[in-house]
């Protein structure tokens, strides 16, 4: 259902992606992972319609993506910025419907269901900066799915909170796309995160990003946390990916430390 | 194109285009010269103002009342924000008194200050000084309030006067905060030194330099003059102070920015 | 008890300073400061002690000091409909931003008080006058404090808006306005300030009637009661309006307060 084709993206003298080419079948959750600065972000804007390719072209659905495509969701990594502070947790979640023309009830309606699956029911009254970390970025993929969208775009939502948060995060993310059958892009730098959510592993190289190689994840679904990754064949992919993603650095200088961190 | 050069193009270009459009609207559009000058006339008789010597001296006029207001200001707001700044019972006790006093236009003050005084300049420096002092008094507290408790005992430990801590470490720290409040303060310093010599009686300087032009026969032009080089002395004003503010607190401007970089 | 200290202590140091002035001036001795009781008796007999169907204010209260008011109102409401709308383009426009940037600090720099001859010029005496003296002298710390609002909206709040296709009108009101709305109350509260220099000015320089043009003429009759009355009346209304806006900013702000806290 998304095809990307050649995608190139320059910003002046500086090439952040070269040549992506990806397919994504419907229902799919594709991680896409690599070292920093290999264009994860960078692709991922131009998957949604945020940034015009320099060259190449995104395919969502047959039709050719120019601007931002309808029924798509997107989750920032920054839940501070995207969340808006001076809006109700109710009100964030059902903002983007405003555009439907939806009566106000049926908006709110639309809104607290969405709160519901992510398990925030009881919050929507509160305002974002009252809630945790976690929670925010909840309200974040309410908000996106309240917008019942067909693909969900995430970049490196997890990146901001604590690794326990994130596990469960993780966790309702494979909930709600085996609920509502959706697509699923996932940015992410941590590839422990990339392995365990995904259908399909995407190795970007260091930028100019480029695909370097795409891992296909033969888990057994329903993942869990501790169960999965027990698994001999979790490890194995896990250090498949790590070798892709860490071979792509320049040796034989030390490695540099972790900045993403 | 640099990004500087492109902002100092394209400001000209805003001012061109600004004093361009003006001119062309009220020359083509038969506007009443005697209601709307030209631009170029207002330049013009701004130009045949800067020659007049009456003019630089009623310049000099509120310059010096400015400074003595502003001085007073400064003073005094520094001397009563050190104290309230270091007792915050004290602060917190006036500051109801400060609430009630500082929303008063200093100018509705001028007949009762000319009224006991009588005498125009006295007059107008007092209310200069009353208007001013308020944001050099509110920010100089903040200023030392802000003061590092850890840097002013470090001192009393070594047996410092409270005097001597206020001299050596309140004031320095709280000076670049001081430094914000005077810009502010002479800016509303040069808006009530032009507001009192305007309302008031016997006054000199720009404002009554104004009144003069306005029962004067050169029609409308020569007022928008005065507003027009009054507006270009403000920006003077502003900019040394700008300038000063940079050179003297480069410190404490270069650690905050450091603080806010990521 | 720990709440009350504070309120108080404060209520405490007013008192003491109204009754010391009380003392001071109780006897008559200066023929220029009037003790606290006088005051009040007079804006009570003055502007106060009217009908109730007009709100107990006098003909002279609602002669004077209502189109004080109005004016004020008007260059207020003017002003800051101009000044947000214009700051608002400025601020997210880049190329307005640079053409229009000396033009702005040069209109900022120009003391509101020396456009008041050339607005008497051009309305005569009256109300336009002096609505426009005072939309001149409020327009500019209202424009400025909005471009710097609007422009510093932050790119991951809009770029939010964009990812859900809300619109650009949508964008301006939900989120632009919004997240400028703090520098906006900022800049309005300095624009009252001016407001109210102005609305003196002006009326001392071309009005008939107004709380500025009482007191040009007390100067004149030496009339020390309306003098002082003027002056305790501005400070009411200044404290006020500061209490009003304090009010309004606390509400449609206190997200500000909670999301800055929590950062």
């Amino acid at each position: 259902m998304l095809e990307i084709n050649g995608l190139t993206r320059t910003y002046g003298s500086h090439k952040a992606i070269a040549d992506v080419s990806l397919q994504v079948a419907d229902g799919e959750l594709v991680s896409i992972v690599g070292p920093s600065g290999c264009g994860k972000s960078t692709l991922l804007r131009c998957v949604a319609g945020l940034l015009t390719p320099t060259a190449g072209r995104v395919v969502l659905n047959g039709t050719v993506v120019t601007r931002v495509p309808d029924r798509l969701g997107v989750v920032f990594q920054d839940y501070s910025r995207s969340l808006y502070p001076w809006l109700s947790v109710a009100d964030n979640v059902a903002l983007p419907l405003v555009r439907g023309k939806r009566r106000p009830a049926d908006r709110r309606k639309a809104a607290f269901t969405a709160l519901e699956s992510v398990g925030l029911a009881g919050f929507a009254g509160r305002y974002p900066w009252q809630l945790s970390g976690g929670m925010q970025q909840r309200v974040a993929i309410a908000r996106a799915l309240a917008y019942d969208p067909v693909l969900l775009l995430m970049d490196e939502p997890f990146g901001s909170v604590d690794a326990q948060t994130r596990e469960d995060l993780e966790d309702l993310v494979l909930r709600v796309r085996v609920e509502r059958s959706i697509t699923i892009l996932l940015v992410t730098h941590d590839i422990d995160e990339s392995v365990y959510t995904g259908d399909r592993v995407v190795v970007l190289s260091k930028g100019p990003g480029t695909v370097l190689a795409e891992v296909p994840v033969n888990l057994p679904a329903p993942r869990d946390q501790i169960s999965t990754k027990e698994l001999r064949e979790f490890a194995h992919l896990r250090t498949e990916v790590s070798r892709l993603v860490r071979g792509t650095r320049q040796s034989p200088l030390p490695e540099p430390p972790l900045t993403h961190l | 194109m640099t990004a500087g050069a492109r902002r100092v193009c394209l400001g000209a270009a805003g001012v061109l285009l600004a004093f361009g459009l003006a001119q062309f609207v009220l020359w083509a559009g038969g506007v009443d010269q005697a209601v709307f000058p030209l631009p170029s006339t207002v330049v013009g008789s701004a130009v045949d103002m800067l020659g007049d010597g009456s003019f630089w001296t009623a310049t000099i006029q509120t310059l010096t009342s400015w400074v003595e207001g502003l001085g007073i200001a400064v003073g005094l707001g520094v001397l009563l924000g050190l104290v309230l700044g270091t007792l915050p019972w004290a602060e917190s006790a006036v500051r109801s008194l400060v609430e009630f006093l500082r929303p008063i236009p200093s100018v509705i003050l001028l007949p009762l200050v000319l009224l006991i005084t009588q005498e125009s300049h006295e007059s107008e420096v007092v209310l200069i000084a009353i208007a001013a002092l308020w944001p050099v008094l509110i920010n100089a507290i903040y200023g030392i309030a802000e003061v590092d408790p850890m840097a002013t005992q470090t001192l009393r430990s070594f047996g410092f006067s409270p005097w001597a801590i206020a001299w050596r470490v309140s004031l320095p720290s709280a000076a670049p905060f001081i430094a914000t409040g005077v810009r502010i303060a002479a800016s509303v310093a040069f808006v009530v030194a032009v507001a009192v010599e305007l309302i008031g009686t016997g006054m000199d300087g720009l404002g009554s330099y104004l009144i003069q032009e306005q029962s004067g026969t050169a029609g409308v032009a020569p007022l928008l003059a005065v507003a027009a080089l009054s507006g270009l002395l403000g920006l003077l004003l502003n900019a040394v102070l700008v300038g000063a503010d940079h050179r003297v607190f480069r410190w404490h401007h270069l650690r905050t920015a450091a603080a806010d970089a990521p | 008890m720990r709440r009350l200290a504070a309120p108080a202590a404060q209520l405490g140091v007013l008192i003491v300073v109204i009754a010391a002035w009380q003392l001071a001036t109780g006897s008559g001795t200066s023929p220029y400061f009037l003790p606290p009781s006088a005051i009040v008796s007079f804006m009570y007999h003055q502007w106060f002690d009217g009908p109730a169907s007009h709100l107990w204010l006098t003909s002279d209260a609602t002669g004077n000091l209502l189109p004080s008011l109005g004016r004020m109102l008007v260059g207020l409401v003017i002003a800051s409909l101009i000044g947000v709308a214009v700051g608002v383009a400025i601020g997210r426009v880049r190329v307005l931003a640079e053409l229009a940037e000396p033009l702005v600090h040069f209109g900022r720099a120009i003391p509101p008080p020396v456009m008041v001859p050339f607005f008497l010029f051009l309305f005569k005496i009256g109300t336009p006058m002096e609505a426009a003296s005072i939309a001149f002298g409020v327009v500019w710390p209202v424009l400025l404090n909005t471009i710097d609002g609007a422009r510093h909206v932050h790119p991951g709040q809009l770029e939010t808006a964009r990812a859900f296709r809300i619109g650009p009108v949508q964008r301006l009101v939900r989120v632009i306005l919004p997240a400028a709305a703090p520098k906006i109350f900022a800049g309005l509260r300095l624009g009252v300030a001016m407001a109210l220099i102005l609305m003196v000015v002006s009326e001392f320089q071309g009005a008939t009637d107004g709380i500025g043009y009482e007191v040009a003429n007390a100067q004149t009759t030496l009339d020390m009661s309306t003098i002082w009355g003027a002056i305790v009346f501005l400070g009411l209304l200044g404290v006020v309006l500061n209490l009003i806006f304090a009010v309004a900013e606390r509400r449609a702000l206190a997200w500000q307060r909670g999301s800055a806290r929590a950062e």
